[in-house]
């Protein structure tokens, strides 16, 4: 099953490769990672996408916690949350007409044309991770020259947000 | 008047303390310093090329004992020994490079068993990181998998606060080792030294506190238990929490096992205890666990060890798990009531809890009497025959019946460990000292030096094998420099013992390397250390020997027991089988 988990952690040397090391040393792959810093420069917020069953993800939560870097976890799977990914895709259109084709696919998922240049069109798409592989294959008939993803963001809908445990 | 002496007296404490603001003092010098305020004035280390102003400052002082080992893996077990025995945090110094990665067997060994270390490590100079600089290595990185936490030093006036949140690190929740790694020029840099009183962390705060309303989950299922077993481990010893268990037990009235670790938590004498479970447990022990009813686990983690083939382990039970880490809770075992927090409180909750009105503690007579039952195997059992091999049990019932069961003991990985585990009845938590985890061969002797030098004046004996004992065999020479004198008890059968077993009942015999070819004469090498050296190969001659062994008061003894080549450790469960499928004999 796939998992979504929100995870802050100190803005810290080495943070993420704690995070990292944890799931390959418990043999659990990440499908994908994004992390950034907060507005609280000492914090960086993840948001991490794996797969795997309740008790999997249950014991790499609880790992997870037990990072002494990491101040929150957070298994968004369950709870209703907002989530989007961005793609960058860079197209060599089958024909000069096709221009047309890309707007169209453009206007249904949000695209837009990032950049253009003699030869290729690129693209930026946002949306879920879902839409974008639509987009994809939307655009399947063109040659499809090279992708870029962030991997999914996640974030709880309505006023629920991710807070720091305090003593 | 009395105001005015005061405000005097105050002024002149400020006008001290201000001067003592105002003093500068190198990353060094405040290494010592920070050592002197955590009360951690035992340290085992090593010298070398990134650590020499923290050792010229050691020199310059006498607050700090330093012990120089022979070998880095040396001073991390010797710290191990230390902590275990006293509860305090072990203390290691070592350099950068090659000092460092023989110190992570040490660490990874108490990582995997939660002792509380804080590992300094000398680093190349902060221009110099990532350069591959002489003697540089990525300690950080290295010991990331093996360590409850590590920190890299980048400036002195990060070091006070790195060295106060190690050792709370190490020591508090479950504990483990910490590693924190310090480049040269942060030992050479000054500034304005003040210990910080706080480590201010948001991230780190273990549940101590039990969760009221699973205690009373817990209570309730124990007070309808019909077949109940404790089962506890090293954590009731982490958390000091053995008179909370003996209480618990004798409130109770349920039958205990220990596990490897967790032996001396509860009296090995006592009639309740039914001996260690596991692998090479009791008959009634794991025969009780397959049975059981109601599991309560303290401050153990189903190691793979204890539970043989998960699906066939305690079938029948509702388990209740107390452990201070979450993540140890139903990791390969489903845990049907919870209990994250410090043993030693909710112990100590979970009895008050229990001593209310509204709880009858069961009668468990029948299942006392089907416990009897299986204890009439007698599974821990040998022959002597006095005309034969020296057996390895006899030395060792010998040494437990010598001892009073009062001695600490430390031992290596193998036959012998099991042996002592089953055979040497500990009464006191903190005796018994090994690596159970991750099962390091080499322990034994330099967790020894660390036992002896935090208990100068008690009986400490290292039972090892020939196979075990060289591999950090160097320390005899750390043990002549500080006059440590420890009790060594060589079960020599020329075998890797457990290795030969193991070929035995699963390689058809076929023994791949697992003999000890080209034995040093150990008496001799002893003496060449300027220890006793002693060769034993009579079992008329065991008794005798070892009176005299242990009435060496201010000696070192290495006595090479000739012992049974043939030897195995009995019962057995075999990898992948269940508590119900024992081997005995």
């Amino acid at each position: 099953m796939r998992r979504i988990l929100a995870v802050l952690l100190e803005n810290e040397a080495g943070s993420l490769s704690r995070v990292a090391n944890l799931f390959s040393a418990r043999g659990i792959n990440i499908e994908s990672l994004a992390v950034t810093p907060t507005p609280d420069e000492t914090l960086s917020r993840m948001t991490i996408v794996t797969f795997g069953d309740d008790r999997i993800l249950e014991q790499i939560t609880k790992q997870l916690h037990k990072l002494v870097d990491v101040v929150t976890v957070v298994d968004m799977t369950g709870q209703n949350h907002v989530e989007r990914e961005m793609a960058l895709i860079k197209l060599r259109l089958r024909d000069e007409g096709s221009v047309d084709d890309l707007q169209r696919v453009n206007k249904v998922y949000r695209g837009r044309i990032a950049d253009v240049s003699a030869l290729c069109y690129t693209s930026e798409v946002v949306g879920t991770s879902e839409e974008i592989d639509a987009y994809l294959a939307a655009m399947a008939e063109h040659e499809v020259v090279e992708v870029v993803r962030s991997g999914p963001l996640g974030i709880a809908r309505g006023e629920q947000v991710l807070f720091i445990r305090q003593n | 008047m009395l105001s005015v002496r005061l405000l005097t007296y105050r002024m002149d404490n400020l006008k001290q303390s201000s001067d003592l603001e105002t003093q500068e003092l190198t990353g060094a010098e405040i290494f010592t310093r920070c050592l002197v305020e955590e009360g951690a004035t035992t340290v085992f280390g090593y010298p070398g090329g990134a650590v020499l102003h923290i050792y010229d400052e050691l020199h310059k002082q006498k607050e700090v004992d330093h012990i120089l080992v022979r070998h880095e893996q040396g001073a991390a077990h010797a710290a191990e020994g230390f902590a275990k025995s006293t509860g305090k945090v072990g203390v290691v110094l070592v350099t950068s490079g090659p000092g460092a990665t023989n110190a992570v067997t040490g660490i990874a060994d108490a990582y995997m068993d939660s002792v509380p270390l804080v590992v300094f490590t000398g680093q190349v100079r902060t221009a110099l990181i990532g350069n591959d600089a002489f003697q540089e290595v990525d300690t950080v990185g290295i010991t990331r998998p093996c360590v409850k936490h590590n920190i890299l030093v980048k400036k002195v006036e990060d070091l006070p606060l790195a060295i106060k949140r190690a050792f709370h690190i190490a020591g508090t929740g479950r504990p483990g080792p910490v590693v924190v790694d310090i480049p040269k020029d942060v030992t050479e840099q000054s500034m304005v030294f003040s210990y910080p009183q706080d480590p201010d962390m948001r991230s780190y705060q273990p549940t101590i506190e039990g969760h009221a309303g699973q205690i009373k989950r817990a209570a309730k299922l124990i007070a309808k238990a019909e077949r109940p077993i404790i089962y506890s481990g090293g954590g009731v010893i982490s958390s000091n929490a053995h008179e909370e268990l003996i209480e618990f037990t004798r409130l109770t009235g349920f039958p205990i096992t220990n596990t490897l670790m967790g032996l001396g938590a509860y009296p090995g004498t006592d009639p309740q205890f039914i001996q260690m479970l596991g692998m090479h447990g009791s008959y009634e022990a794991n025969m009780a666990m397959h049975h059981s009813d109601v599991l309560i686990a303290v401050g153990a983690r189903f190691d793979d060890r204890i539970t043989g083939r998960l699906d066939g382990f305690c079938p029948y039970a509702k388990v209740i798990h107390i452990d201070v880490d979450p993540s140890s809770i139903s990791k390969n075992f489903r845990a049907h009531v919870p209990v994250v927090g410090d043993a030693r409180k909710v112990l100590r909750a979970l009895t008050d809890e229990l001593r209310d009105d509204k709880y009858t503690i069961p009668d468990i007579s029948a299942w006392w009497g089907q416990i009897g039952e299986w204890a009439k195997k007698d599974s821990f059992a040998y022959q002597q025959d006095m005309d034969g091999e020296i057996k390895p049990q006899y030395v060792l019932d010998q040494l437990y019946k010598q001892t009073g069961g009062d001695a600490f003991v430390t031992s290596d990985v193998g036959q012998h460990q099991m042996w002592v585990a089953q055979l040497y009845k500990f009464t006191q938590p903190r005796r018994w000292i090994n690596s159970g985890g991750l099962g390091t061969m080499g322990f034994g002797l330099p967790a020894a030096m660390g036992v002896q030098l935090a208990h100068p004046d008690a009986q400490v004996c290292c039972v090892t094998g020939e196979a075990s004992i060289q591999m950090c065999i160097q320390e005899l020479s750390t043990c002549r420099q500080y006059g440590l004198p420890i009790k060594i008890i060589n079960l020599n059968n020329r075998y890797m013992g457990m290795v030969r077993q193991w070929q035995d009942f699963f390689y058809d015999s076929r023994y791949a390397m697992s003999y000890m070819d080209a034995l040093p004469d150990f008496v001799k090498l002893a003496e060449s250390y300027g220890h006793v050296g002693m060769k034993i190969e009579k079992p008329k001659d065991v008794e005798p020997a070892l009176r005299e062994i242990l009435s060496l008061k201010d000696q070192l003894v290495f006595a090479d027991f000739v012992t049974d080549p043939r030897e195995n450790v009995f019962p057995m469960i075999a990898p992948g089988a269940a508590h119900n499928e024992m081997i005995l004999s």
